[in-house]
């Protein structure tokens, strides 16, 4: 029996482990690198070790000090989670000599499928259907373009690179090398032949150390950016019954090849045929495993944690049925329409609404940091039909507060309501066909939604500048006996900025205009963050969410979501330092210069050096830019006010 | 407690034909403030605007906290004269960082800003406003001093402006100066005389005495910038306090100052939490009449302001064309005298002596409603001793020490408007409705006195009496008085600070309370209160 265990990972797989032991009984521990410090999962962990650090090198990926944490809390068990030493056999001895339970499978299973390469040969030894594939790099030619480069330790798309000419490879197999050794500190690549945006069907399987391996079926992983798996689902629309038993078949018989214990998924790439190619098996719980969970309705962690405690597998689990439909997807800090970047920084709210289920290492006002992964969470919908399950998702994420930092709901939601999507023709080129940019393009209309949020915002706020009045907060709201001009505020959306100007009549009355455009406004109430108001003939309820610093306004309704930067009314005065000369604040003798005429000078660099009346005054640059004049050099004697140098900001 | 009852009847055509008569008033007032706003008109406006810089309210919006109300005062200074509506300066009381300030901001669209006769006096009222609640001021500095043809009425008159700035400044109530742009001659001790002075980088041009002055003068040749730029004062002279990059810039500068004034109220603070009136509050412009012989019940009047619509009268069955009671306005506690009937009789009158000094004992301000046409006049009434009980009752409103709001809903004629706080008695606000009319009689009566009496002289003299000639003068006389008596004539000259929408009522006498509760609230104590 497993009394404590310690979870070797952060975020929300860290979180999804603990909410089962927690579940059954089992007290948690929590390892964290510095960025971490302040995240949910430390926090709701009983017992949390710091991993000084902030990479993963220096901290998740850091087994000798997870094990010694494990020591230090008394946990009798590590799970790994997904990612950083999940998949490394020589951590999983260590923690098994440590006299710990791993709660993986055995070292050498994972070592067997951890070499992609050894791997193959297994799969092809055991019957299971492979792609032509390549140790060597010469034998190109053999496997045929297009080919992947692959990190043979890798997974998680990091070390792939597709090559369609041969031109490209060497250079392709150098970058896949470099990536691999960074993120799996093992640089050995192989070749495999590529097929064009074929599906990405993977089978569940889960095995105790009785000898029972069962699949607890497909789930189809076909939306993908970047190799990135984005929209999950189980089970796939394209798999019949036949069809499933087969994959179950090949997965049941991979799992046995490397006498596998625990759970895994074995990943097969399909074609529009049905025909398919055994692509790796993952050797540690998925990302996605929740589709499995709400279709079968086990619990793998809980399955995961009786196998490791030398437990047979339960009768559910050897005899899973399919009910409904799930569907997951994942959401990431990332700017969807400009390349997928990753995008850091403060989620001002994360808050999805009930009906789906949410896996997330986040919540409102946590810290998207740079170091790790960018995925802050996994929305997850289950349902009677794959139909009603993608509705279920894509309003639940439509109907979410997410702020602060930019993600990929807007083209995750409208993935979930695409067509093409929703007639279950989905394939790995499905990103490639349907332009991300445009299909992640902001739910909120650009021009009447836009306005819509715009006044909602700015109502919002007058009722929070009233609020905080301290004087005359019982008047009406930019009340005038005389009233020769209106109220005005700035927002700024993503760089573009609209003004907002409005009065205040009789009976709730309001004269608006945004950007000089009249808009028609009825507000109905202003409270608890909610403005219930009509613009433009309908009436809604816009959630408006101000930052205390008033410095944000974050803005739901059924229209979409957008956030604005209320543009200060004054220039900081920071900023409005007169640049220019420089001048002597006192009589004195100049005892340095450090810089050199034509220099250039940041803010705040010190210049010159004046001695008066035995104390030494710093003369600093005002602004950036260029030192164009200096008048003065060491022991030349000045009077007050005397111009020592002149920098000139840069031009324009 | 007491809560007036709802009697107006909204559906009864004499209710729409009084909103309509008054609906049309307040459309003219509209328009009278639309060409204040307009000031010095378009191509000026536009000049000002191409320099880079804001209007005058543009600066007072700018200066004011967001969303918060402002109360402008006298806007129609200066109306039916010679001088522009608005009389060149914008006065009012606004709020800035949570500070109620009395705000000064000179039109430089107009005339460049110079002060008229009727702007010396719209700036008197708001500097005694300012003395008086014990309001810091900010001055938005943007003029050529005294307008020059006009010069020999505001000249020596006008020297009190400075005085005034600097006998606040003595009881510690701060003054600022923001200076936009030329402060010269007399104007350059605006600055001068102010505690903080910001001024704005190669705009502020403050100095005794321009360059052709100084040439006239002395033969000096100089230029603007090393006589009164902002640099140099900020750098040299140390007249500024502040340099300022540009007017966004002083005003942020204005705003930071106040902030740290650390100003605190010296009255007490307001009901922390009170009801709005049960009754809505447009039915005013169906209550009051245009025509002011109808006379109208004040009760719902009071019911439209007052929180809660609750009334507490006093003597309800004493004198009762003269209604008077304590209620709360906004939070704040409030004594109410209101014309009922217009006539005030000896009953009427020591029920408001005896009043007024209840209200001086419990520190309560007083809200005059006036609406009345006058003391009684008559044998009866004068061997009665009218002049004594009216004289009782301005006795008692003279030396009331607790602050008094007027407000001229109707009429407010003869002494009746002295006995009701009318403007010779120094009320802290006085507010028109835009119906209201104020003279020494009305227009009918006074051409009858004149007619009557030069009829007397002629029989006298035993000439024959030209009954052409007198119907000519009293329709002469009778018309001039009317207009004269008018609501816009009276704020035109500053004798009110300002007509008031009547839906506005409440608002501006919970603004008001406010701002008096700046200073001490302390009635007038010795004797005890005598019944009367």
């Amino acid at each position: 029996m497993i009394s404590r265990l310690l979870v070797a990972n952060r975020g929300e797989i860290a979180r999804r482990v603990f909410r089962t032991a927690r579940e059954m009984g089992i007290s948690t521990v929590a390892v964290f690198s510095d960025p971490d410090a302040a995240t949910p999962f430390v926090r709701e962990a009983d017992h949390s070790v710091r991993l000084a650090g902030s990479t993963p090198a220096d901290t998740y990926l850091r087994g000798d000090l997870v094990i010694a944490a494990a020591q230090q809390t008394g946990a009798d068990a590590i799970h790994p989670g997904y990612g950083f030493l999940s998949e490394n056999a020589e951590f999983a001895r260590s923690v098994i000599s440590a006299g710990l339970v791993w709660v993986g499978p055995p070292p050498d299973a994972i070592e067997a499928m951890g070499s992609k390469l050894g791997a193959k040969r297994m799969m092809r030894d055991a019957g299971v259907p492979t792609l032509p594939w390549a140790a060597d790099i010469t034998a190109a030619a053999e496997v045929g373009y297009p080919l992947l480069v692959k990190a043979s330790a890798g997974g998680g798309g990091r070390g792939m690179r597709i090559v369609r000419d041969q031109a490209d490879l060497a250079e392709a197999v150098e970058a896949a090398s470099r990536e691999a050794a960074g993120a799996f500190g093992d640089a050995t690549v192989f070749l495999e032949r590529y097929l064009d945006a074929p599906r990405h069907i993977e089978v569940q399987v889960l095995a105790d150390s009785h000898g029972n391996v069962v699949s607890l079926f497909e789930r189809e992983c076909s939306i993908q950016r970047r190799h990135q798996k984005i929209v999950e689902e189980a089970p796939s629309p394209v798999v019949d019954e036949a069809l499933r038993n087969q994959l179950g078949a090949a997965a049941v018989a991979a799992a046995r090849a490397v006498g596998y214990v625990g759970a895994g998924t074995v990943e097969f790439v399909m074609t529009a045929d049905g025909t398919f190619f055994f692509l790796e098996m993952n050797t540690r719980l998925q990302v996605e495993h929740p589709v499995t969970e709400l279709i079968t309705g086990l619990d793998l962690v809980r399955l995961q944690l009786h196998v490791a405690a030398g437990e047979p597998l339960p009768a559910t689990a050897l005899a899973p049925t399919i009910d409904g439909h799930a569907i997951e997807v994942r959401l990431y800090a990332e700017d969807a329409c400009n390349g997928f970047l990753p995008v850091t920084g403060t989620l001002r709210s994360f808050e999805v609404p009930a009906g789906v289920r949410v896996d997330a290492g986040v919540e409102s006002g946590s810290e998207v940091s740079p170091y790790y992964d960018a995925m802050i969470a996994k929305v997850i919908s289950h349902a009677p039909s794959r139909g009603e399950s993608a509705g279920r998702l894509a309003a639940a994420l439509a109907a979410s507060r997410l702020h602060g930092v930019t993600t990929n709901r807007d083209l995750l939601v409208r993935i979930l309501r695409e067509p093409e999507f929703l007639a279950g023709r989905t394939d790995t080129g499905y990103l490639e066909r349907h332009d991300p940019a445009v299909l992640g393009a902001p739910l909120l209309d650009a021009d009447a939604g836009q306005v819509a949020h715009l006044a909602a915002a700015a109502l919002a706020l007058q009722t929070v500048s009233r609020a905080a009045a301290r004087v005359w907060s019982g008047l009406p709201s930019g009340w005038r006996n005389n009233p020769a001009t209106m109220q005005r505020v700035t927002l700024n959306a993503d760089g573009c900025e609209a003004a907002v100007s409005y009065r205040f009549g009789r009976d709730g009355a309001i004269t608006m205009d945004v950007d000089g455009r009249p808009v028609e406004v009825a507000l109905h109430s202003a409270e608890n963050h909610v403005v219930d108001a009509t613009i433009s003939g309908t009436r809604r309820r816009y959630h408006v969410v101000i930052a205390p610093s008033g410095e944000t306004v974050d803005v739901d309704s059924s229209l979409g979501a957008s956030s604005y930067r209320v543009v200060p009314r004054f220039a900081d005065p920071a900023d409005q330092v007169a640049a220019g000369s420089l001048v002597a604040p006192m009589p004195g003798a100049v005892v340095r210069v450090l810089v050199s005429q034509g220099a250039t000078v940041s803010k705040g660099d010190p210049l010159v050096v004046l001695e008066a009346m035995k104390m030494e005054h710093t003369v600093a640059s005002p602004a950036d830019g260029t030192v164009v004049e200096l008048r003065v050099e060491a022991g030349k004697q000045v009077d007050a006010g005397a111009v020592l140098a002149v920098v000139e900001g840069p031009a324009g | 407690m007491p809560v007036l009852p709802d009697r107006v009847d909204r559906d009864a055509p004499a209710h729409a034909e009084r909103r309509e008569a008054l609906l049309g008033l307040l459309a003219e007032h509209d328009r009278q403030l639309a060409l204040a706003n307009a000031g010095g008109g378009e191509r000026y406006v536009e000049r000002h605007h191409k320099r880079g810089k804001l209007l005058a309210r543009e600066r007072v919006e700018l200066l004011l906290d967001p969303d918060s109300p402002f109360l402008e005062l006298s806007p129609l200074a200066a109306w039916g004269t010679d001088y522009t509506v608005g009389a060149s300066v914008v006065t009012g009381i606004g709020v800035v960082e949570n500070t109620e300030v009395l705000i000064q901001a000179h039109d430089p669209t107009v005339r460049g800003g110079a002060v008229n006769p009727f702007g010396a006096k719209k700036q008197g009222r708001a500097s005694q406003i300012a003395r008086e609640n014990r309001l810091p001021v900010v001055n938005l500095v943007e003029s050529g001093g005294a307008d020059l043809p006009t010069q020999s009425e505001i000249f020596i008159p006008g020297g009190a402006g400075f005085r005034d700035l600097t006998q606040k400044s003595a009881a510690a109530i701060p003054t600022l100066s923001l200076v936009f742009g030329n402060s010269t001659a007399g104007g350059a001790y605006v600055p001068g005389m102010s505690d903080y002075v910001v001024m704005v980088e190669g705009r502020a041009k403050v100095f005794l005495g321009g360059p052709p002055l100084v040439k006239m003068a002395t033969g000096e040749v100089s230029e603007d910038e090393e006589l009164g730029g902002a640099e140099m004062h900020a750098r040299v002279s140390g007249l500024a306090d502040y340099l300022a990059v540009d007017e966004q810039d002083a005003i942020r500068i204005g705003r930071q100052i106040v902030r740290r004034l650390n100003r605190r109220k010296l009255g007490p603070a307001p009901a922390a939490s009170y009801s709005e009136p049960l009754y809505d509050v447009d039915d005013l412009l169906g209550i009051v009449p245009t025509d002011l012989r109808e006379p109208f019940d004040p009760h719902d009047v009071l019911a439209r302001i007052l929180d809660g619509s609750e009334f507490d009268e006093f003597k309800p069955l004493y004198g009762s064309s003269l209604v008077t009671g304590f209620g709360q306005l906004h939070g704040y506690p409030i004594g109410v005298l209101a014309n009922a009937r217009g006539v005030l009789f000896a009953e009427e009158s020591e029920k408001a002596a005896q009043f007024i000094q209840l209200a001086n004992q419990s520190d309560t301000p007083l809200l005059f409603l006036q609406n009345t046409t006058g003391y009684m006049v008559g044998k009866e009434y004068e061997q009665r001793g009218i002049i004594k009980a009216g004289a009782q009752m301005i006795n008692a409103v003279s030396n009331s020490d607790v602050p008094h709001l007027t407000i001229n809903m109707g009429a407010s004629y003869g002494a009746g408007n002295y006995g009701m706080c009318g403007r010779a008695y120094d009320p802290r606000f006085l507010f028109a409705w835009p119906n209201a009319k104020s003279a020494v009689m009305g227009p009918a009566q006074l051409a009858g006195v004149l007619s009557i009496v030069a009829r007397a002289s002629a029989e006298a003299k035993g000439a024959p009496y030209d009954e052409a000639a007198d119907a000519a003068m009293r329709e002469m006389v009778e018309n001039q008085i009317e207009a004269e008596s008018k609501a816009l004539f009276l704020t035109a000259r500053v004798y009110d600070d300002g007509i008031i929408d009547p839906r506005d009522t409440r608002t501006v006498l919970g603004l008001a309370l406010s701002v008096i509760h700046n200073n001490e609230i302390q009635g007038r104590r010795g004797f005890g209160v005598f019944r009367m």
